[in-house]
C-alpha cells in the first residue's frame, strides 16, 4: 500500500475496516477505506442512508474504533489513543451533529456558552460578550433565552453551528446539516457555512445526501456505497470510478450513465 | 437431503443460540462494569460540579421524601396493628415496640426505600441519560472534550448514593412513629413499654445491618438505573428511539428491584 503523503492532510484513513455484528451476518460498513482530508479545504462525504457516513465522522472523533486500520489526525492514530490524549485531540474539532444534539435542559445562550465555560478559563463577562457576538453573526439575536425544544429546525442547526465554532476549531465536521430543512433554509445554512469558513479558515468535512447540490461546495468528494469508497476532486469523474458499486450508485442516484467500454 | 441436514442441525442451533446469549450477557456485564468504573472515577475529577450535586440531591433525596413519608407511615401503622394483633394473643403487647422497630430497621426500611427510589428517581435518571444518549447529547459532550461522567452522570450517582441511607433512616423514624400511632394511640399499648422494648432489643448490630443494606441497595439501584440509560443503544432487543428509552427504563426498574430483593435475602442470610 503506497500512500501519497500530502503535507497538508489533516486527517488520513489507512486501510480502515469497520463492521458490526448483525443478526444473521456481519454488517460490513467500511472495507479497507483509504482517503485523506486536505487542510483548509471542504471535503464532502456522500452516500445513501445507512452507508456509513456518520460512522466515518465517529471514527474521526474517536467515538468509535475501527476493527482494523489507522485513523490519523495530524500524525496521531486516534484508533489506539488513550482517553486523555483523545480529549486533547477533540479540542481541535467542532461538530454539528445530525440532530443538532443541543442540550435540551440548557437555553440557547447556555448551550453556546458551555464549551467556553467548561474548556476555557475565560471570565463570565468575556464569555457573555463572545456568545453575544456569535448570536448576532448567526442571526440568533433575541432567541438566547429559548430552549432547544422551542426552536425551528433551521434555528437548531444554527445554534449547533454556533456552539461548534466557539472554541475556534481547526476542523469542523457537519453531519447532514440540511436534512429535514426546506430549500430556503438549506440555502441559508450553506451560505452560513461558506461565510464562517471564509472568516475562520477551518477544514470542513460535510456529510450529506443532498446530491448533487452539495457538490458545489466541495473541493473533494468521497462517495460511499455498500462498503466501497472512492474519492473524487471533480463530480464529472464519478461515472469513471473503478469501483463497481460506486458506478452503480452514480447511475441510480445521480442519473449518470455508465460509460464503460 | 437439505431437510434432514437442517433437522439434524436443530439441536446445534439451540446450543449456538445459548452460546450467543451467554456471550451477550457477559459482554453486557462487562460494559456495566466499565460504566461503573467511569462513574466512580468521575466523582473524583476536577472541577467538581457542586451545584449539579446539590440539584440532584434535592431531586433524588428531597423530592423522594413525600413518597418515603407515606410509604413509611403506612408500613409502620400496618406493622403496629398486625403486631398488636399477633402479640395480643400471647399477652405480649409489650414487645410491640421491639417487633416494629426491628422489622423496619433490618428489613422494610432499606428494602422499601430502595424500591421507592428505584421507581421514582431511578427511572427518571435512566430516562434522562437514555434520551441524552440517543439524541447524541452525550456524544456532543465528548466531542467538546467535556467528560459526560464528571459533567452530569457522576453527580447523579453520588447524590443517589448519599440520599439512600439518609432516606432509609428517615423511613425508619417515620415507620416507628407510625407503629407508635397504631399501637399506642389506637390499640392502647403502653407508651413507655413501646419505646423501652425498642431500646432493649435493637442492638448496634441490627442497625449496622440496616445501614449496610441501604448502602448496597443504593449502589445497585443507581448503578443499574444510570448504567442502563447510558448503554441504551447497546441493549439487545431494546429497539430504537423513544421506544428504546421506554423499554430500557422499564428494564432498569425491574432489574434493580429484583436485585434489591435478591441481595436482601443474601445479606440477611450472611450478616444476620
Ligand atoms: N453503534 C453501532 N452498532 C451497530 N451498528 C451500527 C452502529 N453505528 C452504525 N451502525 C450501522 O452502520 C451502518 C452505517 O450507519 P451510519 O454511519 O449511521 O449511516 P449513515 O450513512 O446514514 O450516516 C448502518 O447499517 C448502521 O446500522
Ligand atoms: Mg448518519
Amino acid at each position: 500500500m503506497t500512500l501519497t503523503l500530502h503535507e497538508e492532510a489533516v486527517i488520513r484513513f489507512v486501510d480502515v475496516c469497520v463492521s458490526f455484528a448483525g443478526r444473521m451476518q456481519e454488517n460490513i460498513v467500511l472495507d479497507q477505506a483509504n482517503f485523506t482530508v486536505p487542510k483548509g479545504k471542504t471535503t464532502v462525504i456522500a452516500g445513501g442512508s445507512g452507508q456509513g457516513k456518520s460512522v466515518i465522522l465517529k471514527l474521526i472523533l474517536g467515538l468509535l474504533r475501527p476493527n482494523s486500520g489507522q485513523v490519523l489526525v495530524g500524525e496521531k492514530n486516534i484508533a489506539t489513543m488513550g482517553y486523555a490524549q483523545l480529549q486533547e485531540q477533540r479540542m481541535r474539532f467542532g461538530v454539528l451533529f445530525q440532530g443538532s444534539a443541543l442540550f435540551d435542559s440548557l437555553t440557547v445562550f447556555e448551550n453556546i456558552a458551555l464549551p467556553l465555560r467548561e474548556r476555557t478559563s475565560m471570565r463570565n463577562e468575556e464569555i457573555v460578550a463572545k456568545v453575544q457576538t456569535t448570536l448576532k453573526q448567526l442571526e440568533l439575536g433575541g432567541h438566547e433565552d429559548k430552549y432547544p425544544a422551542q426552536l425551528s429546525g433551521g434555528m437548531k442547526k444554527r445554534v449547533g453551528l454556533a456552539r461548534a465554532l466557539q472554541l475556534d476549531p481547526e476542523i469542523v465536521l457537519f453531519d447532514e446539516p440540511t436534512t429535514g430543512l426546506d430549500p430556503v433554509m438549506t440555502r441559508e445554512i450553506y451560505e452560513l457555512f461558506t461565510q464562517t469558513q471564509q472568516r475562520l479558515g477551518y477544514t470542513a468535512v460535510i456529510v450529506s445526501h443532498d446530491i448533487p447540490q452539495i457538490f458545489s461546495l466541495a473541493d473533494q468528494i468521497i462517495l460511499l456505497n455498500k462498503g466501497e469508497l472512492d474519492v473524487f476532486t471533480n463530480p464529472s469523474q464519478i461515472p469513471l470510478s473503478s469501483k463497481t458499486k460506486i458506478r452503480e450508485f452514480a447511475r441510480l442516484v445521480l442519473g449518470y450513465e455508465e460509460t464503460k467500454g | 437431503m437439505s431437510q434432514t441436514n437442517s433437522e439434524s442441525m436443530a439441536p446445534l442451533r439451540w446450543v449456538g443460540a445459548l452460546g450467543a446469549h451467554t456471550l451477550y450477557v457477559l459482554g453486557d456485564l462487562g460494559r456495566m462494569g466499565v460504566f461503573l468504573f467511569w462513574a466512580v472515577l468521575g466523582v473524583f475529577k476536577r472541577p467538581f460540579r457542586f451545584k449539579e450535586l446539590l440539584k440532584q440531591l434535592s431531586f433524588i433525596g428531597g423530592g423522594s421524601m413525600t413518597l418515603i413519608f407515606f410509604t413509611a407511615l403506612s408500613s409502620g401503622m400496618v406493622l403496629g396493628l398486625q403486631g398488636y394483633y399477633s402479640l395480643h394473643k400471647f399477652g405480649a403487647e409489650g414487645m410491640l415496640g421491639s417487633a416494629v422497630s426491628l422489622t423496619l430497621i433490618m428489613e422494610l426500611g432499606p428494602v422499601l426505600t430502595a424500591l421507592m427510589v428505584a421507581g421514582r428517581a431511578g427511572s427518571a435518571m435512566c430516562a434522562e441519560i437514555g434520551i441524552m444518549r440517543i439524541s447524541e447529547q452525550i456524544d456532543a459532550l465528548e466531542c467538546m472534550a467535556i467528560d459526560p461522567f464528571r459533567y452530569f452522570i457522576s453527580p447523579k450517582f453520588l447524590a443517589a448514593l448519599l440520599s439512600l441511607p439518609l432516606l432509609t433512616a428517615f423511613f425508619d423514624v417515620i415507620g416507628i412513629l407510625g407503629g407508635y400511632i397504631a399501637g399506642v394511640h389506637l390499640m392502647g399499648v403502653n407508651s413507655g413499654a413501646y419505646f423501652s422494648g425498642m431500646e432493649q432489643s435493637v442492638t448496634n448490630h441490627d442497625i449496622q445491618l440496616g445501614v449496610i443494606k441501604s448502602f448496597i441497595f443504593g449502589w445497585l439501584v443507581v448503578w443499574i438505573c444510570t448504567g442502563r440509560g447510558y448503554l441504551v443503544q447497546k441493549i439487545r432487543g431494546a429497539g430504537f428511539g423513544a421506544e428504546s428509552v421506554s423499554k430500557v427504563t422499564t428494564q432498569a426498574v425491574v432489574l434493580s428491584s429484583i436485585s434489591v430483593l435478591v441481595f436482601d435475602y443474601l445479606l440477611t442470610a450472611v450478616l444476620l
